[in-house]
């Protein structure tokens, strides 16, 4: 028997922490906004005032489009790993085997190592979009080619995907591996910064864009939940309930490539998100998607925001990379769910 | 208002999986595919529900081809009982049978929060609904998948077309109480007018509960009609190779010893 949360109290308790978190989020960094100052600000925006106070100008022009994109990236980072659980009907599967993250990053690396000797004149033309728009191109591409190494007799196999994927994976990481030799000293710390991942790049026309491209996915992502649920059920007898499986797989590569790639290429790689967050709202919700897949968003962005805190402020005023806290906190906490729950597996 | 095959065959990489075979099913009967491991029955099953498709020849439903009815469309009226299905992640029995429902999840039926419930109720499962389905046993698992393709075809179709209950070893995993049980339900389908094909291993059972039966022999010989006809004892020791001695139960049945 398991007596499992209800959809409500699952949905509620994940929109009452991220609530919590990002008041603790905004009102926590190098320039501490107390929680007087946060509603005074708060309050000016609402009404549309502009106070010149420094706690406005922090708030508005650094804190508020980090906290954005923090929401967000964790958000689509949780959804997808979801999505990617659901198709693959593997609790292992993360957004990171459909190639997205490794071609983002090989991309990255590219562009950092490479960019300015080879492409003299990109980086000047595009501006500080480069990195963001190889890293978005490269992570499309590589899956683009998974996607199609795993097409077989009109159909996408899922195992041929899975196994296409880790090996493209391991070629990717092969070309990092060069490229980190061909580095100098400054380009190898900032592609390991990226390689680590951090919110630190905020800037509001990027939060913009990633926050309109998440948006969308979350949504499109919602309208698979059902069809989900009924391909754990296997893919052929999904096809006996009227499951249009091949559409529901391409939708939800796509969905989820679109969402982790804007992500990614505007945070770097910020790994275990998309991995550990659906398991912990399966541990507590059961496993049906209509619940799982927006409650792992929640969560997601819950996760992302509290390591982007202690990132930001545990060695201040140097900043920790990201990947290493989204690690550091998430795997522990999951592994006191595991131990709690441990008869439920 | 016929489920039919015409000369279907199967190859897959110049193995033959069924040698070409024809057969005719009727809507408001049982029927029993019948025949040794390996002659093909699961994949003439699966040619039926449309979830494989022949390398040869045509499956009509309703003098269509299959194919041309739609998977969703198709959804409505056609059910599928699979052999073994692993389920992924932790659902609830309950949760499985539900997903029976997911066709009709547009025009939900005046009664649709009661047919979960009653479809699990009829195969005796209604204490199992709050157990995860991977921790039950093969038995207990099998009688919540046939409550799921019972759900799926719970009402008639508003249109009128004849609903199909297609059913892979449904019995195979069953204890003895409830291998009959599960054959009086699809008998009780039939009798409502719903098509029942199920493939069977058990023989005495096929003799017992279905109108008609195919016999695939292994050989590519294919042999149909009513159980009573076919269901010869110098068939079955042509075909299974086993000693058959047919004898009377008590209520007049014929039935079946080996050996």
């Amino acid at each position: 028997m398991t007596t499992r949360w209800s959809a409500r109290t699952v949905l509620g308790t994940g929109a009452a922490l991220l609530a919590l978190m990002l008041v603790v989020a905004a009102s926590s960094g190098a320039y501490a906004i107390s929680g007087a100052q946060l509603i005074g600000v708060v309050r000016d925006i609402w009404q549309g005032t502009e106070q010149p106070s420094p706690e406005h100008l922090v708030f508005v022009n650094i804190r508020l489009p980090r906290l954005i994109l923090g929401l967000v990236a964790g958000a689509g980072l949780g959804m997808a790993g979801t999505l990617m659980q659901g198709l693959f009907r593997n609790p292992l599967a993360d957004p990171g085997l459909i190639g997205i993250s490794s071609g983002a990053a090989l991309a990255a690396g590219v562009t950092i190592v490479l960019g300015a000797s080879f492409f003299p004149h990109l980086p000047r033309s595009l501006g500080s979009w480069t990195l963001v728009a190889t890293a978005f191109g490269g992570g499309f591409a590589v899956t683009l080619l998974i996607y199609s190494l795993s097409q077989s007799e009109g159909g996408t196999r899922m195992a041929l995907m899975l196994l296409a994927g880790i090996a493209i994976n391991a070629l990717a990481g092969a070309g990092l591996g060069f490229l980190s030799v061909m580095a100098s000293d400054e380009q190898l710390r900032s592609l390991q910064f990226w390689l680590l991942g951090s919110l630190g790049g905020a800037r509001w026309s990027a939060v913009l864009l990633v926050g309109g491209v998440v948006l969308v996915a979350l949504a499109a992502g919602m309208t698979l939940a059902r069809p989900l649920n009924a391909i754990a059920l296997g893919e052929a007898q999904a096809a006996m309930l009227g499951v249009d499986v091949e559409r529901i797989k391409r939708r939800a590569i796509w969905v989820t490539a679109f969402a982790v790639g804007a992500v990614t290429a505007t945070t770097g790689i910020i790994g275990f998100v998309g991995l550990i967050a659906p398991h912990w709202v399966r541990l507590i919700a059961g496993p049906d998607h209509r619940i799982v897949l927006p409650a792992s968003a929640l969560l997601g962005a819950v996760l992302v925001l509290a390591a982007d805190t202690v990132a930001r402020t545990a060695m201040a005023p140097t900043e920790l990379p990201l990947g290493v806290l989204t690690a550091a906190i998430g795997v522990p906490m999951f592994l006191l769910m595991l131990r709690h729950f441990r008869g439920r597996l | 208002m016929t489920l039919a095959c015409i000369e279907v065959s199967v190859a897959v990489g110049g193995k033959t999986l069924l040698p070409p075979a024809s057969a005719r099913f009727l809507p408001g009967r049982v029927a029993a595919i019948l025949g040794p491991n390996g002659a093909g029955k699961s994949t003439l099953l699966s040619l039926l529900s449309g979830q494989r498709a022949p390398t040869r020849g045509r499956v009509l439903l309703d003098e269509r081809p299959l194919s041309a009815h739609g998977p969703a469309a198709l959804a409505l009226r056609r059910a599928v009982m699979p052999q073994e299905s692993a389920v992924a992640f932790d659902f609830n029995a309950v949760d499985i049978v539900a997903l029976g429902r997911y066709p009709h999840r547009r025009a939900p039926s005046a009664d649709e929060d009661a047919i979960v419930p009653a479809a699990m109720a009829l195969t005796d499962v209604t204490a199992l609904a709050p157990r995860v389905l991977n921790t039950l046993s093969g038995g207990e698992k099998a009688r919540v998948h046939l409550a799921r393709a019972l759900a799926q075809l719970w009402s008639p179709r508003p249109d009128g077309a004849v609903r199909w209950l297609l059913l892979d070893e449904p019995t195979a995993a069953l204890d003895l109480a409830h291998q009959h049980a599960a054959m009086q339900l699809l008998r009780t389908r039939a009798a409502e007018g719903v098509g029942v094909v199920a493939v069977l291993h058990d023989l005495n059972l096929a003799r017992r509960y279905a109108d008609d039966v195919l016999v695939l022999d292994g050989a590519g010989g294919v042999h149909q009609g009513p159980a009573a006809e076919v269901l010869q004892p110098a068939l079955i020791e042509r075909v299974w190779r086993m000693p058959c001695q047919p004898v009377t139960s008590a209520d007049g049945t014929a039935q079946f010893l080996f050996g």
